[in-house]
């Protein structure tokens, strides 16, 4: 189900804090996070994040069709890659 | 048998469920566009008039997405998470299920066939 229009797009304060400071100082510097669960908006479009995915940090490069998705979307969190095939 | 938004000819069905022959078009769908277009829900497709086919056709053409269109658009929202590499799009790439359902025992409408692996120690195959 969706979230509430009322309440708007989730977005991890602190993470959206140091964004701006980034896009003040124009720095590309990837940044790392946990912040899974925030919602990527429109500002964070160009920057690169470090998504922790409870071992490793994914890198993520934001782009537009990226917006309105979660930053843990793009960090997957378990491994699998299929059964081992017969000889 | 009439013909509504290209190559559709639903039969002697009310038109409310005809309608639901254009893929695009679902019972919600169908209801809101004869109510927009003021065709009673119940008569019988063939029982149309001339007219009130048109002002179908018009609400449709206004409106909606359908058919070719309808899928163009589909597969294109499809692609667009396959391109992002987000956690739908990677369901979609491997033909999983994509919204979180269990995938341990059935899933077979997206995994397809079962493909049985042979146990080891010869024990007897199972299903």
């Amino acid at each position: 189900m969706g979230r509430s229009l009322k309440k708007g797009p989730f977005v991890d304060e602190k993470l959206y804090g140091k964004v701006m400071k980034h896009s003040q100082s124009g720095s590309r510097e990837p940044i790392k996070t946990w912040a899974r669960r925030c919602t990527i908006i429109p500002e964070f479009v160009g920057f690169t994040f470090m998504v922790h995915n409870g071992r490793m940090f994914h890198r993520v490069l934001v782009t537009e069709d990226m917006v309105g998705h979660k930053l843990g979307e793009f960090s997957p969190t378990r491994t699998y890659k299929g059964h081992a095939s017969k000889k | 048998m009439p013909r509504i938004a290209g190559v559709d000819v639903p039969n002697d069905k009310n038109i409310w469920i005809a309608l639901t022959y254009i893929q695009g078009v679902g019972k919600h769908i169908s209801r809101a566009i004869l109510k927009e277009a003021k065709v009673e829900e119940n008569t019988k497709a063939k029982e149309l008039t001339e007219d009130e086919i048109s002002r179908i056709a018009q609400v449709i053409d206004r409106d909606y997405m359908v058919e070719g269109q309808y899928r163009r658009q589909l597969s294109q929202n499809i692609a667009r998470l396959r391109d992002i590499a987000c956690y739908r799009g990677l369901r979609h790439r491997r033909g999983l299920p994509v919204r979180g359902q269990s995938t341990r025992t059935n899933a077979r409408t997206r995994k397809g066939p079962r493909k049985t692996v042979a146990s080891k120690k010869g024990v007897k195959e199972k299903r």
